[in-house]
């Protein structure tokens, strides 16, 4: 909408409140009513472990750690058809910066020391995804002689993707399930 | 484990080497492999290649189940070439229960295992571009990976573990608009494969890092026993596909890409040739699709005769063999061995690595376009 | 699937440049299905595997593979030969005793045969005389038994802690 000259940037029925606010985001910035009465715009404000919740989960790093053929599915995930990048997920290939661990695939026993080691050099706050039956419960491997069936066995995991191999949008299910876990980390510590 | 870098003082005082440890967990092993590397500043002195970190024991596990149900394990052994790998299994029941399939089932393997080789060498194209520095084409080569990917979804209901073939032909007929739907893929995969073929192909930078690296002479490669694209980069014309062939190959018209230096930047360039010939292929088996039954009259319980019997095929990765055993009348095999490419193909690495600097080590393991899943099994 | 790989004969100018070349080595020559089939003694193995490679008729300069079959009161190591000029295969069969299951190492003649060897070692318990490294190759470090062999029965619940 081109501005003519002479005409006020904003409307005068919404001078007072200090906020122009389209019709349509009405709700979503209903709960900061009182911001409006005192006349400061464009403030939110949260306890600051909720805030620091809501920037953990909208900047989670993953280390790249693929295992087996639910690597290929979790690699199209990040490709531009499924775009994790816009959930502020991007693979790192280190574990010192790294925030999630995707366990994708078959954990060896052979693997389970690199694994292990691997979960130990990660900082806190840490979380752990596994991927795939294989990682959740041994999978189609449930029989076999140097399978470690499940990688709860090793590593504390906080999020189970179910699939063999998930798809893509499931795995983007699972990182969106770990994002509410976390948001609600905070009240759960209160015990609400 | 050694995890850390260590100094070991060698027997000459002027000369330290430093052992590093390219670990199992590594952004560009693709997948987890290992590699104890002792360099001295730049360049490697000895390589010690570890595997083992996916062996899942397919083949004990195999002497457990059905015939029918050992497919679901060969989808995951090679784990980007589904299909491929279950072929080589139904054939190898096939041969041993003397089973004739009707035209319509052959046919249909053709066009899926031909895709699924498409899809299998972009994925290597995707990652061979990651590995030399360039992230664009794994962007260009997944793309493409998604739309063969839906085709498959379409036919066998899953993205990638298809359970789809099987003894005597294939679980069920193509869906509706199947023909006009691969017709569509072929224009937007020869439109990508141009599209992949400039950005890689006539690049400076991709061509100094990989021309002239990793040289292999066509008598050392057979000696390993290296097969598929890294043979027929040195120069040797070895494709089963027309040595020794198998299904409806005889009667479909495409070349073999054949390489002359033997180095990463052949490789590459042998299986960007591939993906044409392929296209090729598919083209012809969607026009001559005949009608008819896809599944010929086999028994519910199967059961070979008793001995023994050796099948291989021409996988996007060299040739995959099955070996099964049966001792006649039992619904489990006896002894399934799995000959991987990717196995043989990685005894390969230590003679190439000789006296190469660090940064080539990647690209030359990305030539290879090993899959841990079969090198393990 | 053409009637071809069912019952394919050997060609005959195969078969009897086969016997030329191996002649004086005691074995058995048959074919199983369109493969030539070649029993003989496990002293024997690095003798023919030599000339086999390198007579210019028979021309076998690819292992394809090498299994370990488990006949419960042997074992059985199966070589299967095959060569890029032409398209007819060899297979070597070898029975070996399970009180000494100890082969020649092919390594001499096909490099290609180097970690098959480890994994036959790894996953049955056989020996290869003249090996360079016989390390674990598949399985970790520690791992107690040979779980190739029909003796090795798979657990119904596994019991792995995370040591």
């Amino acid at each position: 909408m081109a501005l003519e000259p002479n005409q006020p940037i904003m409307p005068e029925n919404q001078r007072k409140s200090g906020l122009v606010i389209p019709d349509e985001a009405k709700n979503v910035w209903s709960d900061i009513k009182d911001q409006r009465k005192s006349g400061i715009s464009g403030v939110v404000t949260l306890k600051s472990e909720e805030l620091f919740a809501m920037a953990r989960k909208s900047s989670l790093w993953p280390l790249t750690f693929g295992l087996a053929c639910c690597a290929i599915e979790m690699i199209s995930t990040y490709m531009p058809k499924h775009d994790f990048d816009r959930f502020g997920v991007v693979t790192w290939p280190s574990p010192r910066q790294s925030d999630v661990m995707i366990v994708a695939g078959t954990v060896v026993k052979k693997m389970a020391e690199p694994i292990k080691l691997l979960y130990e050099q990660m900082a806190a706050p840490k979380w752990v995804i596994a991927m795939g039956s294989c990682a959740t419960c041994g999978g189609p491997y449930v029989r076999s002689y140097s399978v470690v069936m499940g990688v709860d066995q090793i590593i504390p995991v906080d999020v189970y993707v179910p699939g063999c191999p998930p798809r893509p949008e499931a795995l983007l299910g699972g990182v969106m399930e770990l994002q509410d876990l976390i948001q609600n980390e905070p009240k759960k510590k209160r015990g609400l | 484990m050694e995890t850390k870098a260590e100094v070991v003082k060698s027997a000459n005082p002027d000369m330290a080497e430093l052992r590093i440890n390219m670990g199992p967990q590594h952004p560009a092993t693709h997948g987890v492999f290992r590699m104890v590397l002792g360099l001295d500043g730049e360049r490697i002195i000895s390589v010690e290649p570890h595997i083992g970190y996916l062996h899942r024991g397919s083949e004990k596990l195999s002497e457990g189940e059905n015939f029918q149900q050992i497919t679901t394990l060969f989808d995951r052994l090679d784990y980007v070439s589904n299909f491929n790998n279950e072929w080589v299994y139904v054939r190898v029941v096939e041969k041993a229960m003397e089973i004739e399939l009707p035209e319509r089932a052959e046919y249909i393997r053709v066009i899926l295992a031909e895709l699924n080789r498409i899809a299998s060498h972009f994925l290597f194209y995707g990652t061979y571009g990651l590995d030399t520095g360039a992230m664009n084409p794994s962007m260009v080569g997944f793309r493409e990976r998604e739309r063969i990917q839906e085709v498959f979804e379409a036919v066998s209901g899953a993205r990638m573990m298809h359970n789809y073939f099987r003894v005597g032909g294939v679980k069920e007929d193509l869906p509706d608009g199947f023909v006009p739907a691969v017709g569509n893929l072929l224009d937007h995969l020869k439109r990508g494969y141009d599209d992949a073929r400039d950005t890689l192909t006539e690049s400076e930078i991709f061509i100094e890092r990989t021309a002239d690296i990793g040289k292999l002479s066509a008598e050392e490669t057979l000696d390993y026993g290296v097969t598929g694209p890294i043979l027929r980069a040195a120069g040797v014309d070895y494709d089963i596909r027309k040595a020794d062939p198998y299904s409806i190959y005889p009667e479909l018209d495409f070349q073999i890409p054949l390489g002359s230096h033997g180095d990463c930047y052949d490789r590459y360039m042998v299986r960007m040739l591939e993906i044409e010939q392929s296209i090729r292929i598919v083209e012809q088996a969607i026009s001559r699709l005949p009608d008819g039954p896809i599944q010929s009259k086999v028994p519910r319980i199967m059961r070979p005769p008793e001995g023994d019997f050796y099948v291989h095929g021409e996988n996007p990765r060299g040739d995959l063999g099955v070996y099964l055993v049966s001792k006649g009348g039992t619904v489990r095999p006896y002894r399934l061995k799995i000959r991987g490419p990717s196995f043989s193909n990685l005894m390969a690495l230590s003679s190439m690595l000789e006296n190469v600097y660090l940064a080539d080590a990647t690209v030359i393991l990305g030539s290879l376009d090993i899959v841990l899943g079969e090198v393990d099994r | 699937m053409s009637s071809e790989d069912f019952d394919k004969h050997i060609a005959v100018e195969f078969f009897d440049s086969v016997k030329r070349v191996i002649q004086g080595i005691p074995c058995d020559l048959g074919n199983s299905r369109d493969e030539l089939e070649i029993k003989l003694d496990r002293k024997y193995l690095l003798k023919i595997a030599g000339l086999l490679k390198d007579d210019s008729s028979t021309d076998m300069k690819y292992l394809r593979s090498l299994s370990i079959v488990d006949w419960i009161e042997d074992m059985e190591a199966v070589y299967h030969l095959s060569s890029v000029n032409h398209s007819n295969r060899i297979v070597i069969k070898i029975r070996v005793p399970m009180d000494e299951l100890l082969l020649d190492s092919v390594i001499p003649v096909w490099r290609g045969a180097d970690w098959h060897e480890r994994e036959a070692n790894d996953l049955f318990g056989v020996r290869f005389r003249g090996h360079p490294n016989m390390a674990p190759l598949i399985l970790y470090d520690g791992f107690e038994g040979f779980p190739g062999r029909k003796s090795y029965e798979l657990a119904e619940q596994d019991t792995f802690y995370g040591d």
